[in-house]
C-alpha cells in the first residue's frame, strides 16, 4: 500500500483513501461541437502509458475528496510529486531518468 | 512413557511440564516449550513424512522456519485441520494431534514409494515431456494422477471457524528478527525514544543464541543476555514486542506485513479470540536482522531421516535438551558443524566421525575433536548412505578419489555453510551483491529506508553482529551521535567455511538439492544440458525452489550447480526473485475481519425493519438489501408479484425507494452545471418542476438516469440509480473540480438523508392527502412531474409527484430517522384503500409495462439515448454537454445499431429468458447471425401476457416483424413491438 | 401529529460496554455539510458562532457546536444541541452551500484505553496522539466503510458514518474488540 501526499491535506495518507483517475493534463476541449473525429479520438481514446514518468490524476476520495495530479515513476512505483489540479507539471530535476 | 532421547542435564526445558500429544495416532510425551520436532526427536522419531514426488521417507532437517521436509497436518477438530505445518515451528500443547502427510497406507510402508523405483520417469521436466500427448488425456488421466501422487497435505473441507484480526500500525523503527542483532538494534533504537516494533518468529527471542553455547555478551551467556534485553524492551512504553510473529512481506514505502500467531500453541484456545493477527506496519525506518540459513550438504542419499542441519542438532540439544541420536556423524564444509559434534560429545553422545570436504581444517574445534579421539576426515566426502527409514551408515571417500569406507551412525549432521536471509531486503527492492570470496549474496544498495544487521548483512561473528545491530538501531531511531547503548564485549563462534553444490561431481543419483520438491543435483545438470541458461529457466524446468519453503536451504546449491555446468560465475546465471510471503501465510490472516457479515457492508434502509416484520423477501442490489416482494399466505414469487402489480394499477402500492442516490446541486451556476452533466435542458425548468434526466459519458453512452427536481433557482434535487449513486457523484465532482472549476456550484450527497416512500396508483393522492400539510395536492397545483416542500406527519418532506409505474404517483422524501414512522402512517392510510406494499420485482414489471429502462439492465455501456428510444431527452439547442460530441461519432449514428424494442411472444404464455439471443431465421446454420438479446422479460398480470424488452439491430425499423429466440427446446417466435405495453397514451400518470 | 412521529436512529439500543472500551451511539444531532470558498468563510463563521477551521485535519468547537475540516472548501458542522444550522447560514449572502445531513450521518462514541487500537483494526491512518492529536478530525476509511473520525479526547473518538454503514462499522468494532 502506497503513501500518497495529498496537496490539499498537506500530508501523506494511505492509498486506501485514494482512487486513481487516469492520465492528467488532458484538457476537455472547449469547442466540443466543432471537434473533428481525429481530435475527439486524441482527446478521449488515446493515452500515452509510458514506461517511466507518468502524470496522472488521483482523487483523495475518502479524505478531502479533491482531485489532484501526481508524477509517478511506473518503474519504481514512486511518486515524484503531487500537485493541485490546474497547476502546471512540476519540474522533476533528473528524477526517474 | 519416557522420552528416550531427552537429556535432563541439557537444554532449558528441564523443569517444564510434561505434555501429551499424538503423532499418527501414537500417544507420546513431550515438554511444554517443545516444538513438535523436538518432542518427536525426544521420542526417537525422525521419520515424519514422505516426499512430494518420490514418496521417499523424510525426516526433520532443521529447527526453524526454513524446514523443507517435516510438514505435518495438525488436527484440532473436524474443521480445524491445518495441512503443511512445519513440525519445527509448531509448538506442542496438551492433546496436540499431528498426522503425517503424503503417505498411503502408512508412513512406514507407502505404496507411492514405487515412484522412487520408477524415478527415471520423473526426471527434470517430466511434467512438460510426459504429459503432452494426447491432449485429452490431460484432464482424464494425467492431472488426477499427478494430483494424487504428488500431494502435500489435505486441505480441510469445512469453513475455517477461527477468527482473524487485522491491525494497522505505525512506528519509527521496525526491527525484524529478535536474535543478537535485532535485540541490539531494538535496544539502541528504543534508547532514542523512538517508537519501536520488534517482531520475532519464534516463541522466544534469541535467534541463534538458542544454540550457540560459546556466545558471551556483557559477561552473560548469550541466551541470558537476550532474555535480559528482551525483558528490558518489554518494560518500555515505546517498544512493542511481538513474538511468534513473522515479517512475511516487505512492500512499498516501508509497509511490512507481519502475521502474529496467537493461539496455535495453545491447548484450548478461546474460540472467541482471534487465531492470528495481521499487522500492516508502516515504519519510518526498518532494521532487518533476519539472520542466516544453514545449507545442507549435497551428496547421494542425503535425504534419509536422521540427516539434518548441524545447527538444528545443536538447537535440539542446547535448547530443548534432546539428542538427535546415540551415535552421530558429521559431514560438513563449515566449522560450525564441528561445534555441534563437540556439544553432542559433551552431552554423552557418540561421535563416529567428522567428515569435512575441505582439506584445510584447523582451529581449536579441530584440536578438541582430535583430543577427544573423534575420527576426523578432512578432504573427504560422503558418497552414499544406507538405512531404509533412518540413516544407519554413511559411505565416506576421499574427495580426490580412493577407497571408500562405511561408518555406522544413527544421525548425520551436515553443514555447507550459511546463506544470509536477504529475502525481505530483496522484497524491499534493495539490490543484492555477490561476494565472491564467501560465495554469498549480501544486501547492497537500498531502495527504501532500511538497514540490515547481523548475519543477514554478512557479519562474520557475534561481536560484529551486535555492533551492526547497535549502530543500525541507533541510526534508525534518529540518533546522530553514533551509538546509544554500548556492549562491553561480545564474543562467540566464528562462522567460517561453507561450500555450494556437491563436493564431488559424481553421478550418484539422489543427491538432493531441494528436498521439498525432490530436485536432485542431477536434475539441475540435466536442465542445463537440455538448454536452460538462466536460473529462472532452470527453476521452472526442475521446480527447484518452487515449493512452499521457496528453496531457503537449497537455492544457492542449485544456482552453483547450474553455474558450474554453464561455466559462468554465479551472478551471471542470476538469482531467482524473492517474493512474499517469506513463509506461508493463512488465507484467514489475509482476509482478517472481512468474512461473513463483515465481508462487505450490508446496507439497509430506514424502512427495512418494517419490511422484515411484514414478511418481505429481500434481494441484494449492490450492498443494499431491498424488499423484493411481500408474499401473503405462502405465495410464491410469481403469485405475489402478480398481485402486487395488479393492486398498484387497481388501487395503489407503497414502495421503499430509499436506496435511490440523491445529490443536492447548489449554487448560482447550478442550472449551467446540470446542462453540462445531463443531455436535457435545465435552465428553463421552473422551480417546483421535475424532469427525467439522462447522463452520458463523454463517449456518448448512457451512464445513469434519474428524476431531477428544481427546488429553487440555485438548488436541484438530483436522483440517481441505486447502484450508480457513488460513481455519479464522482463523475460530477470530476467535471466540476477539473473541467468546470469556475462554475459556482457545490455538490453534496443526500442519498441517506432522505427515506423515500413511493406511493403509486390511482388512489395514491387519497392515501397521502390526510397526512400532508402545507402542500396543495390538486392536479392544478401539483401536476405530474412537480416537487413541493412541506410536511407530512408533522415532519418536513420533499414531495415529488412522479411515476415509475405510469400511474399517478408520489415519492415522499422525509428525513431518514422518520422514515419508518411515516411509512407506517402511509401504510395505515393505504390499507383503507386496499393498497399493498410492493417490492423491487413488481417495480421492475410495472416499469417494463411502460417501457421505462433500467440503466444496467437495458443498457450495458454501449447504448446511446437514441438506441434506448430516449432521443427526446437530448436538448436540441445546447452548445455542450458531456457526451454530445461522442454521440456524433460515425459508429453511433450508423444504421443497424441495436435499438430498444418491445417483444411479444406469439404464445402469450411463454416468458422469454433474459439474456436470450434473437435471430431472424431460426433454421440458419450455426453459428447463427444474432440480431440482439432480451434485456428484460416478465409475466405481466396487467397485460395478461408475457412482455419483454430487447436490444435488436435496426429494431426501430422492425415494428411488426417476426423474429425468433432459439432456445434448447426450440425457437420461440416473437413479434417486434413498441416498448410501451400498457396505457400507451400515458394518461394514467396525469389522472 | 408531529409529536407522534417517532424518530428512530439507526443504532438505537446498540453499542457495547467492554473492558477498557465503550462504544455507544451518539445522541441525535443536527449536521450540516457546509461548502464554501475562502471568501465566504468569515461570514459563515460569524453566522455559526465559531471559526471554521482552515487547517487540514483540524476542528473548532464552541459549546455543543463543532466544525470539522473535511476538505479545503468543505466542513461538517455538528450541533449536539439540535440547533437549526441551515437557518443559521441562510442569511449569509456569499456563495456557499449548506445542506442538512442530520439524518444522513449517524455517530458512535468510542472511548477507553483501547479505543485507538480498535479503530486501528480498520483505519489505516496513524492514530498516535502525535499524528492524530485531540481535536483532529479526518474523513478516512474504517474497514470497507467511509467514516469521519474525530478525536475528542486522548482516549475518546466520535465516529461519523452514513447511516446504512453504521451496522457494518459497529460490527467491525465488535469484532476488533474481541482482539485483545
Ligand atoms: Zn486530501
Amino acid at each position: 500500500m502506497l503513501l500518497i501526499h495529498c496537496p490539499y491535506c498537506q500530508e501523506e495518507r494511505p492509498e486506501l483513501e485514494f482512487r486513481h483517475a487516469g492520465e492528467a493534463h488532458i484538457a476537455r476541449p472547449t469547442d466540443m461541437a466543432a471537434l473533428s473525429d481525429a481530435d475527439f479520438e486524441r482527446f478521449f481514446f488515446i493515452r500515452s502509458n509510458p514506461k517511466g514518468i507518468v502524470f496522472e490524476r488521483w482523487r483523495h476520495i475518502h479524505g478531502c475528496a479533491r482531485f489532484f495530479n501526481a508524477a509517478r515513476d511506473t518503474v519504481s512505483d514512486r511518486f515524484l510529486a503531487t500537485y493541485r489540479a490546474g497547476d502546471p507539471k512540476p519540474a522533476l530535476d533528473g528524477e526517474g531518468a | 512413557m519416557t522420552q528416550p532421547f531427552r537429556i535432563a542435564t541439557a537444554g532449558r526445558l528441564g523443569h517444564a511440564d510434561p505434555v501429551r500429544f499424538s503423532f499418527d495416532g501414537r500417544i507420546l510425551m513431550g515438554l511444554s516449550g517443545d516444538t513438535l520436532a523436538s518432542a518427536l526427536i525426544a521420542n526417537g522419531i525422525h521419520l515424519v513424512g514422505r516426499s512430494f514426488k518420490y514418496h521417499r521417507p523424510r525426516g526433520i532437517v532443521s529447527a526453524g522456519a526454513e524446514e523443507p521436509n517435516a510438514l505435518v497436518g495438525i488436527h484440532r477438530d473436524a474443521a480445524r485441520r491445518t495441512p503443511n505445518v512445519r513440525a519445527t515451528v509448531q509448538e506442542v500443547y496438551e492433546g496436540l494431534e499431528a498426522v503425517s502427510q503424503n503417505r498411503w497406507p502408512s508412513l512406514a510402508f507407502d505404496v507411492g514409494a514405487l515412484n522412487d523405483v520408477a524415478s527415471p520417469f520423473f526426471s527434470a521436466g517430466f511434467y512438460y515431456k510426459t504429459f503432452m500427448w494426447p491432449k485429452a488425456a490431460w484432464e482424464r488421466l494425467y492431472e488426477p494422477f499427478i494430483r494424487r501422487a504428488a500431494g502435500l497435505g489435505v486441505a480441510p473441507d469445512r469453513p475455517d471457524p477461527d477468527l482473524y484480526a487485522n491491525r494497522f500500525a505505525h512506528c519509527d523503527v521496525l526491527v525484524i528478527g529478535g536474535g543478537a542483532a535485532g535485540l541490539a538494534a531494538a535496544l539502541a533504537a528504543a534508547e532514542t525514544g523512538a517508537q519501536v516494533i520488534l517482531a520475532d518468529e519464534q516463541a522466544q527471542t534469541g535467534g541463534a543464541l538458542r544454540y550457540e553455547t560459546g556466545a558471551v555478551i556483557d559477561g552473560q551467556a548469550g541466551w541470558d543476555w537476550a532474555q535480559t534485553v528482551t525483558a528490558d524492551l518489554a518494560a518500555r512504553d515505546n517498544v512493542r514486542l511481538l513474538t511468534r510473529t513473522t515479517g512475511f512481506g516487505y512492500y512499498a514505502q516501508n509497509m511490512v506485513g507481519l502475521v502474529e500467531r496467537l493461539t496455535d500453541h495453545l491447548a484450548a484456545p478461546d474460540p472467541a479470540r482471534p487465531r492470528e493477527r495481521l499487522w500492516q506496519v508502516r515504519a519510518k525506518r526498518a532494521v532487518l536482522a533476519t539472520g542466516a540459513i544453514e545449507r545442507h550438504m549435497v551428496f547421494p542419499g542425503n535425504d534419509r531421516p536422521g540427516i539434518m542441519l548441524a545447527s538444528a542438532a545443536r538447537t535440539y540439544l542446547n535448547h530443548f535438551g534432546v539428542a538427535v541420536g546415540r551415535n552421530i556423524a558429521v559431514y560438513a564444509a563449515d566449522d560450525g558443524a564441528w561445534l555441534a559434534a563437540l556439544d553432542l560429545h559433551r552431552a554423552g553422545v557418540g561421535v563416529a566421525a567428522i567428515v569435512d570436504a575441505r582439506a584445510d581444517v584447523a582451529g581449536p574445534h579441530v584440536e578438541e575433536a582430535k583430543r577427544l579421539g573423534v575420527a576426523c576426515l578432512p578432504a573427504h566426502a560422503v558418497t552414499g548412505t544406507t538405512g531404509r527409514l533412518r540413516v544407519s551408515s554413511i559411505r565416506v571417500s576421499p574427495v580426490a578419489g580412493g577407497a571408500a569406507r562405511d561408518i555406522a551412525c544413527d544421525a548425520l549432521l551436515t553443514s555447507a555453510g550459511w546463506t544470509p536471509a536477504v529475502h525481505l531486503f530483496s522484497q524491499s527492492r534493495g539490490k543484492l551483491v555477490f561476494e565472491a570470496e564467501t560465495q554469498r549474496f549480501l544486501p547492497g544498495s537500498n531502495a527504501q529506508d532500511v538497514a540490515c544487521a547481523g548475519a543477514c548483512a554478512g557479519a562474520s561473528g557475534l561481536a560484529e553482529t551486535v555492533e551492526q545491530g547497535l549502530e543500525a538501531g541507533a541510526r534508525a531511531g534518529g540518533a546522530t551521535g553514533g551509538r546509544t547503548v554500548a556492549v562491553r564485549e561480545a564474543r562467540g563462534e566464528s562462522w567460517t567455511g561453507g561450500m555450494l553444490g556437491p563436493a564431488d561431481n559424481g553421478t550418484g543419483a539422489k543427491a538432493f538439492v531441494d528436498f521439498q520438491n525432490d530436485v536432485t543435483a542431477k536434475d539441475i545438470r540435466q536442465a542445463v544440458r537440455e538448454g536452460m541458461r538462466s536460473i529462472e529457466h532452470v527453476k521452472r524446468f526442475t521446480t527447484t525452489g518452487m515449493a512452499t519453503d521457496q528453496g531457503k536451504t537449497s537455492n544457492m546449491h542449485g544456482l552453483a550447480i547450474a553455474a558450474a555446468m554453464l561455466g559462468k560465475p554465479i551472478p551471471e546465471v542470476g538469482l531467482t526473485t524473492f517474493r512474499a510471503p517469506y513463509t506461508p501465510v493463512t488465507f484467514g490472516a489475509l482476509a482478517g475481519h472481512s468474512r461473513g457479515a463483515l465481508f462487505e457492508p450490508v446496507r439497509r434502509t430506514p424502512i427495512h425493519s418494517w419490511a422484515e416484520e411484514n414478511g418481505a423477501e429481500f434481494e441484494d442490489v449492490g450492498q443494499w438489501k431491498r424488499a423484493w416482494y411481500f408474499p401473503r399466505n405462502g405465495e410464491e414469487l410469481h403469485a405475489a408479484v402478480a398481485r402486487e402489480c395488479r393492486t398498484v394499477r387497481a388501487s395503489a402500492g407503497i414502495f421503499d425507494a430509499s436506496t435511490l442516490g440523491k445529490i443536492e446541486v447548489v449554487g448560482p451556476d447550478a442550472a449551467r452545471f446540470m446542462e453540462l452533466m445531463y443531455t436535457n435542458p435545465w435552465t428553463k425548468l421552473g422551480v417546483g418542476r421535475c424532469r427525467y434526466g439522462v447522463m452520458l459519458r463523454e463517449d456518448g453512452f448512457i451512464y445513469d438516469d434519474g428524476v431531477v427536481g428544481r427546488l429553487a433557482e440555485d438548488r436541484f434535487h438530483v436522483t440517481t440509480t441505486t447502484g450508480g449513486a457513488p460513481r455519479v457523484l464522482n463523475h460530477m465532482e470530476d467535471y466540476l473540480q477539473t473541467e468546470f472549476p469556475d462554475l459556482r456550484v457545490f455538490l453534496t450527497s443526500t442519498s441517506e438523508q432522505w427515506a423515500v416512500i413511493a406511493v403509486q396508483g390511482p388512489r395514491s393522492r387519497d392515501i397521502i392527502a390526510p397526512l400532508v400539510e402545507r402542500i396543495d395536492l390538486s392536479d392544478e397545483a401539483m401536476p405530474h412531474m412537480s416537487v413541493r416542500e412541506g410536511s407530512i406527519c408533522g415532519v418536513p418532506t420533499r414531495l415529488f409527484r412522479m411515476s415509475f409505474t405510469g400511474e399517478r404517483g408520489f415519492e415522499i422524501n422525509v428525513p431518514a430517522d422518520f422514515g419508518r414512522a411515516v411509512w407506517e402512517a402511509v401504510w395505515a392510510e393505504g390499507r383503507k384503500h386496499d393498497a399493498c406494499a410492493y417490492g423491487t420485482e413488481a417495480m421492475h414489471v410495472l416499469r417494463a409495462e411502460k417501457g421505462f429502462i433500467i440503466v444496467g439492465q437495458e443498457t450495458d455501456g454501449t447504448v446511446t439515448p437514441h438506441d434506448a428510444g430516449l432521443g427526446w431527452a437530448i436538448g436540441r439547442n445546447k452548445a455542450d454537454f458531456v457526451g454530445m460530441r461522442g454521440l456524433r461519432r460515425a459508429d453511433l449514428v450508423a444504421p443497424g445499431r441495436k435499438q430498444l424494442v418491445g417483444l411479444k411472444t406469439k404464445d402469450p404464455d411463454v416468458v422469454l429468458d433474459e439474456g436470450a439471443q434473437i435471430v431472424a431465421d431460426p433454421n440458419q446454420p450455426v453459428p447463427m447471425t444474432m440480431l440482439g438479446h432480451v434485456t428484460s422479460s416478465y409475466w405481466s398480470e396487467n397485460c395478461g401476457r408475457s412482455i419483454a424488452l430487447a436490444l435488436v439491430a435496426g429494431g426501430h425499423d422492425r415494428m411488426g416483424e417476426t423474429l425468433h429466440v432459439p432456445m434448447p427446446g426450440g425457437a420461440i417466435a416473437v413479434e417486434v413491438t413498441s416498448t410501451v405495453f400498457f396505457d400507451e397514451k400515458g394518461e394514467r400518470a396525469n389522472g | 401529529m408531529g409529536e407522534e412521529t417517532r424518530r428512530i436512529a439507526p443504532l438505537e439500543g446498540r453499542g457495547f460496554d467492554g473492558e477498557e472500551l465503550r462504544v455507544l451511539p451518539a445522541e441525535p444531532a443536527t449536521r450540516l455539510v457546509l461548502r464554501a470558498s475562502a471568501e465566504a468563510c468569515e461570514d459563515l463563521s460569524a453566522a455559526l458562532g465559531l471559526d471554521l477551521p482552515r487547517t487540514p485535519k483540524t476542528t473548532s468547537s464552541k459549546g455543543a457546536r463543532a466544525a470539522l475540516w473535511l476538505g479545503p472548501d468543505e466542513w461538517l458542522v455538528i450541533d449536539q444541541a439540535g440547533a437549526n444550522l441551515v437557518a443559521a447560514c441562510a442569511g449569509v449572502p456569499a456563495f456557499h452551500a449548506a445542506v442538512d445531513v442530520s439524518h444522513r450521518n449517524t455517530a458512535m462514541l468510542v472511548s477507553g484505553p483501547r479505543a485507538a487500537d480498535v479503530l486501528s483494526a480498520g483505519c489505516p491512518q496513524d492514530l498516535s496522539l502525535h499524528a492524530f492529536p485531540v481535536g483532529a478530525a479526518s474523513r478516512t476509511m474504517f474497514g470497507k466503510a467511509e467514516i469521519v473520525l474525530w478525536r475528542t479526547g486522548e482516549d475518546a473518538f466520535r465516529v461519523e458514518c452514513w447511516r446504512s454503514f453504521s451496522d457494518y462499522v459497529l460490527l467491525l468494532m465488535e469484532a476488533a474488540a474481541r482482539d485483545v
